[in-house]
């Protein structure tokens, strides 16, 4: 009943999602990685070709060092948790609990809000002496907490509202998966003895995979590619402490013009990022059992 | 667009048969601006333009608001390399040296050469001056100018016991003071801070280069290659601003500069040390009596300068040149300086602003605006080198150590001045 298409016209609609990927990906990609070979240039002292100079750099950078730290600890813990409370949403506004309706608003809310509101809605909650928690210790009696401004905690309260920002998108995916179970599974389930933890353990969560990997990969990906919050909340500060990596390439670029560097960190960011794609497809997509 | 190139034409031609006596070409300017500062800035600087536009029915100018500083420095750069460079924009006046590395900027001093010009370009105040040449040519005209003041709350100063009209001038007496105006709830929570220095990213560089001008240091030379961080002047610096903190005067660890303002208002601190930029922010905002005085010093008062300055670029014709001129001019006269500055909390940059008529209604309102204007003698350039952005983020993430993380002073400061060396070494 399908005819073929002719081989002109699949070439015309191929040709244009091609267009776009190439101007768009493949060839800055490969610009990124052409620029990586050459020095700082300015009109005065022009860009000179030096090999792999840039990359040596790499592995001499301590703010680099720093970052690459950062943003593994960022995504090791921001992805398990968004993952993990986004579930736990589901469940909950999935439940016939009252105020379900008002629960999946207020849930989803936050998503909706740009991340430059979500920043700084999250500055008055931080700020020390007067802002949200601040007046919350206050009135307990307990001892203020400067969040931003010390080093020990700036990147523990970046994660939070990265966290607080995405479970209720990702609690959206959770909630359709959880609609589709076959009740008759659940039921089956239950006359034959098993408990709440059981169900979950057995039937649920293995047909929430396909929408775990795909919420992993989003989450993933978000973990490197949004810093919005971080240029609006501390940029990067105090001495580096909440800088991540997309954070570093965009000060190296633009701060410091640097393109040449900014592009070798770029092809470092997109090595980590193919490769953490290859991974999880391959270990994910074994384990995952699409209906 | 091409209308007014068809008037030039037009007016040209009507030249050479002797019936006008206008001689000047028609140009369309581009002219870039950032915003930086919690004010109608926008409106203001698009009626000044079309001021000046109606002034000369021949030119054409597009004032494009391009952001804050940072982009609009990048935006004005890229245009550049893609030679489409707007003809005159306003950038931060630190980044002449960048400017000049990218040799895109055409210096005014070879631009206003008549006896008119250099007398116009002589009416600026001295302090404003300092960064606006390199290599013996001038670079930039000031225009949007600030400097941090002390900004103090009388009322808490009174409830404290102590005189309003007194304000600290030395740090010994900063400290003194501050642990007067501390206020502590029944659990011993501090409820109010002596003082509020921000003390994080540039802006807290911008703070410290003060403090190092007032023990007669400073951050970086004239010359654009030269940093002096790892010094005595320095040190004290930070040893009074750690001092701050170990005293109880000011909250532990990073000091925003963002919420400092706010946190003045709110009465979470009797005093803060912030831009003259938010004079208007207080004034709308504060519910208690208030003063402005200079920032305490360590041997005398001290204070870095920073905003922007008027670049004109070098890749426009000499017709758009003239007109950019012209423009320049025009904004910086002593009716729009003092405009500008009343608008929006700048400092006016030359003497002549300062005695026109609106100004002084405006003084006579806020006399807190004075002190900025009596403070510029002891201002000095804020940390300005070649790959300034680099250095300076060098600076500060030291400073960031000593403060956030109790990193030794001494050795921070010598491990940030060897990088730089580095980065500099360059360009020795």
């Amino acid at each position: 009943m399908n005819k073929p298409l002719g081989i002109s016209r699949a070439i015309a609609l191929l040709g244009v999602p091609l267009v776009l990927l190439i101007t768009f990906t493949h060839y800055p990609l490969l610009q990124s990685v052409v620029s990586s070979f050459w020095s700082k240039g300015t009109k005065i002292r022009p860009s000179k070709f030096i090999g792999l100079d840039n990359y040596a750099k790499l592995f001499d950078d301590p703010v680099l060092a720093k970052v690459m730290w950062n943003s593994l600890i960022y995504a090791a813990v921001t992805i398990p948790v968004t993952v993990a409370l986004s579930i736990a949403m589901a469940l909950l506004v999935n439940s016939k609990l009252p105020g379900r309706a008002l629960m999946r608003l207020s849930f989803f809310l936050p998503t909706m809000l740009p991340m430059i509101a979500v920043a700084n809605l999250w500055l008055f909650v931080y700020v020390p002496g007067y802002g949200l928690i601040a007046q919350v210790m206050i009135w307990l009696g307990l001892p203020d907490i400067n969040f931003l401004g010390s080093s020990e905690t700036a990147l523990w309260a970046m994660m939070v509202v990265a966290v607080w920002k995405e479970a209720g998108l990702f609690m959206i995916f959770y909630l359709a998966a959880l609609q589709s179970i076959p009740q008759n599974l659940k039921e089956a389930a239950v006359l034959e003895g098993a408990g709440k933890a059981r169900v979950f353990r057995d039937i649920v969560w293995p047909l929430l995979a396909p929408t775990t990997v795909f919420v992993a990969i989003n989450a993933m990906l978000n973990a490197f590619r949004v810093i919005d919050h971080v240029v609006a909340m501390t940029n990067g500060g105090p001495n580096n402490a909440s800088a991540l990596l997309l954070f570093y390439i965009y000060q190296v670029a633009f701060g410091f013009r640097d393109f040449p560097y900014g592009a070798t960190l770029t092809v470092l960011l997109a090595g980590i990022l193919g490769l953490f794609a290859i991974v999880q497809f391959k270990l994910l997509d074994r384990r995952t059992h699409y209906q | 667009m091409k209308l007014n190139r068809l008037l030039g034409t037009a007016a040209l031609a009507a030249g050479l048969y002797g019936t006008t006596v206008s001689g000047v070409q028609a140009a369309d300017l581009e002219f870039y601006f950032p915003v930086g500062v919690n004010a109608p800035a926008v409106e203001t600087i698009q009626e000044m333009v079309d001021a000046w536009d109606e002034a000369h029915p021949e030119h054409t100018v597009k004032a494009v608001y391009a952001g804050n500083y940072e982009e609009t420095t990048t935006k004005a750069l890229t245009a550049a390399q893609a030679g489409n460079a707007p003809d005159v924009a306003v950038l931060l006046a630190i980044d002449i040296f960048t400017l000049v590395e990218e040799d895109v900027v055409a210096p005014f001093s070879q631009m206003a050469t008549s006896e008119e010009d250099k007398a116009w370009m002589d009416s600026f105040i001295k302090g404003f001056t300092v960064d606006t040449v390199f290599g013996g040519e001038t670079y930039s005209i000031p225009f949007q100018r600030s400097t941090p003041i002390f900004y103090y709350n009388k009322d808490a100063f009174r409830e404290a016991g102590l005189d309003p009209e007194k304000a600290p001038e030395s740090w010994a007496e900063m400290i003194e003071i501050g642990k007067k105006l501390v206020k502590k709830d029944d659990a011993g929570n501090v409820v109010q801070w002596g003082t509020r220095v921000p003390n994080l990213g540039l802006a807290g560089l911008w703070l410290l280069g003060g403090m190092v001008y007032s023990m007669d240091g400073t951050l970086t030379t004239d010359s654009g290659t030269e940093v002096q961080f790892n010094t005595d002047a320095t040190l004290s610096a930070i040893s009074f601003l750690k001092s701050l903190a170990e005293e109880g005067i000011m909250q532990p660890g990073g000091v925003t500069w963002g919420d400092t303002p706010k946190a003045f208002i709110e009465g979470n601190t009797a005093s803060m040390w912030t831009s003259s930029g938010n004079l208007a922010f207080v004034n709308d905002n504060a519910e208690f009596e208030w003063g402005t005085a200079f920032l305490p010093g360590g041997n005398h008062p001290g204070a870095s300068l920073g905003g922007g300055n008027f670049y004109i670029f070098k890749d426009t014709s000499d017709d758009e040149k003239a007109a950019a001129l012209d423009l320049v001019k025009f904004m910086t006269s002593p009716e729009n300086a003092a405009k500008w500055a009343i608008s929006t909390g700048y400092v006016a940059t030359s003497e002549a602003a300062w005695e026109t008529a609106a100004i002084k209604d405006y003084t006579a309102q806020l006399p807190q605006a004075l002190v900025a204007r009596d403070q510029l003698p002891y201002a000095y350039r804020e940390v300005a080198t070649f790959q300034r952005k680099r250095v300076a983020q060098i600076m500060a993430d030291a400073l960031e150590a000593i403060i956030a993380e109790g990193a030794d002073p001494k050795a921070s400061l010598a491990n940030a001045q060897s990088e730089v060396d580095k980065i500099l070494a360059d360009y020795n």
